[in-house]
């Protein structure tokens, strides 16, 4: 006979109530879980998205992401031709906004040479970008459709297709174009800068600078020697794929993903003491009932078995209900939340350890409670 | 009757409650005997201890000094000499209250099978006994209901039949016809003889009531703490 089973559903709403309630507990920390691993991996999408192994920047910098970097175009040529180096392409990144209907869009411009590294990792819809002018390959995040057009700088581009999780650091949807069309509308968009270099009289050297060259080395190759190569040319810097990485996390959304992470704890934290204290109270509220087990003559695994079972019954629904329900919801929120299954399983780990604590707490009284108690009244 | 098994032997046990000024002796030195078969009835005015004897007897409150056997097996001797109390109540005692004591989400009948469930019965087995019990004591028809449901006359029925579901040898009852009718006072305790008589079981009950009286073998007072039998 499981008393367990009897008794939730002896009390069958109340159990549900107080599952739901959990569950919604639940929802939270899986959200929050899920908008730290979004946070991350938009924070990352663009380092990763060129599936590139070096980033050539400018000398001491930490660019292009953490800090500005600026190398002349022609930078490109002179890493492809080293060797161990298997292909390189130059790549430029701008924030801007644009005006797409009534809407203002604020886009992320990455501008890459078509053949070479640092397109959009994939096309989930039209195609890459085919011409050399005024097309453009966005996220899907962005709104644009393939077929939009849309006026960016002088021009007009043509959205040719669509790519998915391709970002800034700060959630900017991705506009890829190409390099040429990018360096273009960079000096477009700064007129005055423009004009008052030129009235300076002195070359206009952004305007054929890109951000930074990226490159894929041969499978045989060295990283790191590649990397130390480069170094020593005075005007260059050299940063492997793990070190950008690093740096981002480390610098560009430290702050952010330490204050989710804080808040993260909390929450967990609340959440165990919510769950420890549903279940003691549930054991109070059974001492009697325990009692008179005890006097019938339960032995004690009967009385811990009542116990332990409910409350992982709890959580184990609590845990269902919250995975269930941050599914049902996550796609509406405005940046992306990830969940991995390992978050769930871990987290489902962290609520039966709980239960199983919180139901030692229970334990605890209910095996000291005095079969004598059940007699009173 | 030809004298059966001592089945429950208790020498010179006393109990006080609290010490100091609250100090409370609720029994000084009693001497019991009872044997398989018969049905004894315990007397007293309020606060004699009758509960406190019935409870020490059932092996659910320490006693403050003195001996206890039950069934041949020494159970207390200035301390307790066996370790698992509550297996022995499960095979030996089998206990009525004076407030009902059922487990408020178990059905009639699931009060009755969950002490053979514990003791080891099969379900199916377990529940055609605590059914057979609940016809014997007219509230089969209740069986499937649970505790809240049932009249005082009913519930007090149900933990009859859970007390006796074990076939216990040592049957102790708190005052057991107290929520009934005299007429069902009397068939219950006609029952409870005839169950001593058929598993050589004892009974002593703790009552005030009158009109059962002339169904016991045997009347003994308590008054102040001390036994006197008449
Ligand atoms: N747990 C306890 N703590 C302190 N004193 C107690 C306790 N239980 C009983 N007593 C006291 O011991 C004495 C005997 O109590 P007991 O319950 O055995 O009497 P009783 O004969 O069953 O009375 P009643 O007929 O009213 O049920 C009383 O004075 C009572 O106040
Ligand atoms: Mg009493």
């Amino acid at each position: 006979m499981n008393l367990a089973l009897k008794d939730i559903r002896h009390s069958l709403f109340r159990f549900i109530l107080t599952c739901f309630g959990l569950g919604l507990l639940m929802t939270v920390v899986l959200a929050m879980i899920g908008i730290y691993n979004g946070l991350v991996s938009d924070a990352l999408a663009a380092v990763k998205a060129p599936r590139a192994d070096l980033w050539v920047v400018e000398a001491n910098t930490q660019g292009p992401f953490a800090e500005a970097s600026s190398l002349p175009a022609a930078t490109r040529d002179a890493v492809a031709r080293l060797p161990g180096i298997a292909e390189a392409g130059a790549i430029t990144y701008q924030t801007i906004e644009a005006q797409h209907g009534t809407q203002t869009l604020r886009l992320y411009v990455i501008g890459y040479e078509r053949g070479r590294p640092g397109g959009p990792s994939t096309v989930t819809e039209g195609r890459g970008l085919g011409r050399s002018h005024y097309e453009l390959v966005v996220d899907r995040k962005s709104g644009l459709e393939v077929g939009d057009t849309i006026r960016l700088g002088r021009n007009r581009f043509t959205v040719v297709g669509l790519t998915e999780d391709a970002m800034n650091s700060g959630g900017d949807p991705a506009v890829f174009m190409t390099l040429s069309d990018a360096m273009a509308l960079q000096s477009e968009l700064d007129p005055a800068a423009e004009r008052v270099r030129a009235a300076r009289g002195a070359a206009s050297p952004d305007a054929s600078n890109v951000a930074a060259v990226i490159a894929r080395i041969e499978s045989d190759a060295d990283v790191a020697r590649v990397a130390a190569t480069i170094r020593q040319w005075k005007h260059l810097g050299a940063l492997t794929q793990a070190q950008q990485e690093e740096l981002l996390l480390a610098s560009v959304v430290d702050r952010a993903r330490r204050q989710i992470g804080l808040f993260l704890g909390i929450l967990l934290t609340v959440s165990a003491v919510v769950i420890a204290l549903i279940i003691y109270t549930m054991t109070m509220e059974k001492l009697k009932q325990i009692a008179t087990l005890k006097l019938i003559g339960a032995p004690d695994r009967t009385i811990l078995g009542l116990i332990v079972q409910q409350a992982l019954i709890l959580g184990a629904s609590g845990w269902a209900i919250g995975l269930s329900l941050i599914l049902l919801v996550k796609d509406n929120f405005p940046r992306r939340v990830v969940l991995e299954p390992t978050n769930a399983l871990v987290l489902f780990g962290i609520i039966i350890l709980v239960c199983i604590l919180a139901s030692g707490l229970g334990i605890r009284a209910a095996l000291k409670v005095d079969p004598a108690t059940a007699l009173g009244g | 009757m030809a004298i059966g098994d001592l089945l429950v032997d208790v020498s010179g046990v006393a109990k006080h409650y609290g010490e100091g000024e609250t100090r409370v002796d609720a029994l000084r030195a009693v001497d019991l005997q009872i044997h398989a078969g018969e049905v004894v009835a315990m007397l007293g005015p309020s606060g004699s201890g009758k509960t406190s004897l019935l409870n020490i007897i059932g092996c659910i409150v320490d006693p403050s000094a003195g001996r206890l056997v039950l069934d041949g097996e020494t159970v207390f001797d200035g301390r307790w000499l066996r370790g698992n109390l509550r297996q022995l109540r499960l095979d030996k005692i089998g206990f009525i209250f004076q407030a009902h004591n059922l487990l408020p989400f178990l059905t009639a009948e699931e009060n009755v099978s969950v002490v053979l469930d514990l003791a080891g019965w099969k379900p199916a087995a377990a529940q055609t006994r605590a059914r057979e019990l609940l016809d014997y004591l007219e509230v089969g028809h209740r069986a499937g209901v649970k505790p809240a449901h049932l009249s005082g006359g009913e519930a007090q029925r149900v933990a009859i039949a859970r007390a006796l579901a074990n076939r216990p040898r040592i049957i102790l009852a708190d005052e057991p016809t107290a929520a009934l009718d005299s007429v069902r006072a009397q068939l219950v305790m006609d029952l409870l003889r005839k169950l001593a008589v058929e598993q050589e079981a004892c009974i002593l009950t703790v009552t005030h009531d009158e009109k059962i009286f002339d169904r016991f073998d045997r009347l003994i007072h308590l008054r102040d703490g001390r036994l006197s039998t008449e």
